[in-house]
């Protein structure tokens, strides 16, 4: 039985990676799993320097999911080098790391600062976040923005990159095919939906930035839908995501087109998911009698 | 070490109007102390989020823990319906409680307010435990002088009894049914306490009151946060505060309330 996949020409020992922004860089989450069963490490993401984030509340919870307005606050990529990285070093992993900016200038400062360092294995750009003013998302809503950036990026890149879309489009074939077009080598979606809550006993919004993105069991059908028709559109991998917690939702998304799989928000309600989504697609793989996860990849029919 | 495992209702019970008074047998009681929190899952899987709670009581020979909360939305409305020998799963233990030995030879004040009342239980409790073990050691200079000022609504002053038990308690109540009519601070001003040092639980206007008066007595207060959790070890950055310094590991002037706290000395957040 083989579990590895490939993705722009790196093999991860199974197609098992988590969301960024919910498993730090695994610091956090060693004390609860051995990373080096994951197929790969997916960074929070990191700018050029320090962001602050959001005010608080940053996070509530709603039905079917949660809502979060983080605002990518991070420590700036000379501390996450030298740290995060270097943590990283110890484990038999790959490394995805998640690339943010307010301007394009600023991704390609992260991006070529990341050229040198031997541990990233793949970069992920984060054209989708909705909870910053600038930047992020203001790349991935609109087709030749996102070809823009793309475009830019893999001049400065030395690994391949991984663009993340955005799920708050009209149509997410036309955004995967500019990324494809510009030169991406692979493509991670979804990132959350924008959404909002209100408490009604205080009359006020739940989040201080009033919207958040959306992430939880009740996105998948719409994530495993939008990976499907992008798989259909572009012939780069997939790296799906959107409401994994169990197997069977990985398995879910490999069937509709993805490569890798992320598990994002489970990892809250059980440090553990992750570990259990690889058994589980193992014991899956067993009771089917698929020898390569490589079968499975847009096996729906 | 963290983990998520399963932990049993040995006794439940509502104390006051909306409060609850939770026991649990768990294995991670070994690893408790005063300050530090749980998050407990509703069984319930309409709500998926670990509830963050504070420890109230811990008996480690018992290998249990106390938890005293109020129903503050669903997920604490489902759990508080749990009954002896149901399970309950449970993330911990979490974050950082109070240091006792910062407080060896000092009188001081512990401040709850409402359902920040709880963990000046654990915290009373370890520090007249402190103070029995450094009396058999000769050490009586060392020993706190505890004193316990809880604000209450009205007369319905939960854990009143427990509390007796390791210190003198001051009350105050906000209808002024018991003890000094208003809050803790107006007991402190009524009563003129003084002390050396806080340690303190409760909602932010009491929280932001008592880092102004350890501020202008030049004591140190150390006050526990609260804030909407996510992930509750520390990765999602979803419960910070801002700090007065460039905090260590955020680089930016942000603490995680679930890991760098939930206590925290009052002058280094701004709140």
């Amino acid at each position: 039985m083989n579990t590895e996949i490939n993705i722009a020409g790196v093999t991860f020992k199974n197609p098992v990676t988590v969301g960024s922004g919910t498993f730090g860089s695994g610091m956090e989450y060693s004390e609860f799993v051995d990373l080096n069963r994951l197929g790969a490490v997916t960074t929070k993401g990191v700018a050029n320097i320090p962001w602050p984030g959001n005010p608080t509340p940053r996070v509530t919870e709603v039905y079917g999911g949660m809502l979060n307005a983080i605002g990518l606050q991070n420590p700036g990529i000379d501390v996450f080098c030298e740290r995060d990285l270097k943590f990283l070093e110890d484990y038999d992993t790959k490394v995805i790391v998640n690339v943010c900016g307010k301007s394009v200038q600023d991704y390609v400062d992260v991006v070529e600062r990341l050229s040198d360092e031997k541990r990233v294995d793949l970069l992920e750009i984060n054209v989708s976040c909705p909870n910053v003013k600038e930047g992020a998302i203001a790349f991935g809503q609109k087709a030749d923005a996102l070809f823009g950036i793309t475009s830019e990026l893999k001049k400065h890149a030395k690994q391949p990159i991984i663009m993340k879309l955005s799920p708050n489009v009209t149509d997410i074939t036309e955004m995967a095919r500019a990324a494809e077009a510009a030169g991406a080598d692979a493509l991670s979606l979804i990132n959350t939906l924008t959404g909002m809550k209100i408490d009604i006993n205080r009359r006020t919004f739940a989040l201080a930035n009033k919207t958040g993105g959306m992430s939880g069991p009740a996105i998948k059908p719409i994530a495993v839908r939008m990976v499907y028709q992008t798989a259909q559109a572009v012939k780069i991998p997939i790296i799906g995501m959107g409401g994994i917690a169990t197997a069977e939702d990985a398995i879910e998304f490999i069937l509709a087109g993805a490569t890798g799989v992320s598990v994002g928000a489970a990892n809250f309600v059980d440090p553990y998911a992750t570990i259990k989504v690889i058994e589980g697609i193992e014991e899956y793989m067993k009771k089917y009698n698929v020898e390569n996860i490589t079968d499975l990849i847009g096996a729906v029919h | 070490m963290k983990k998520k495992s399963l932990a049993t209702v040995i006794s439940q019970k509502e104390i006051a109007p909306g409060i609850f008074d939770m026991w649990l047998k768990t294995d991670i009681a070994q690893d408790a102390g005063a300050g530090q929190f749980i998050g407990v899952f509703s069984p319930d899987k309409s709500t998926i989020l670990p509830r963050p709670i504070s420890i109230c009581e811990v008996n480690k020979a018992e290998g249990a823990l106390r938890l005293v909360y109020r129903i503050a939305g669903k997920g604490t409305a489902e759990f508080s319906k749990s009954v002896a020998g149901d399970t309950l799963e449970v993330l911990g233990v979490l974050g950082n409680g109070y240091n006792l030995e910062a407080l060896q030879g000092k009188t001081v004040m512990l401040m709850g307010g409402g359902i920040g009342i709880p963990p000046m239980l654990e915290l009373a409790k370890e520090l007249f435990a402190q103070n029995e073990k450094l009396a058999a050691e000769g050490k009586d200079c060392c020993k706190s002088e505890i004193i316990i000022v809880v604000g209450y609504r009205d007369s319905q002053t939960f854990l009143k009894e427990d509390l007796e038990k390791y210190g003198r308690v001051v009350i105050a109540s906000e209808d002024g049914s018991v003890g000094t009519k208003g809050n803790v601070m107006n007991a402190v001003a009524e009563e003129d306490l003084k002390a050396d040092a806080i340690c303190s639980c409760g909602p932010m206007p009491m929280l932001r009151a008592i880092k102004k008066y350890a501020e202008e007595n030049s004591i140190p207060a150390y006050i526990s946060l609260e804030e909407h959790m996510a992930c509750g070890v520390g990765a999602c950055l979803g419960c910070v505060v801002k700090t007065k310094e460039i905090d260590h590991h955020s680089h930016v002037n942000n603490a995680r309330i679930c890991t760098d706290g939930p206590v925290f000395l009052a002058d280094d957040v701004e709140i």
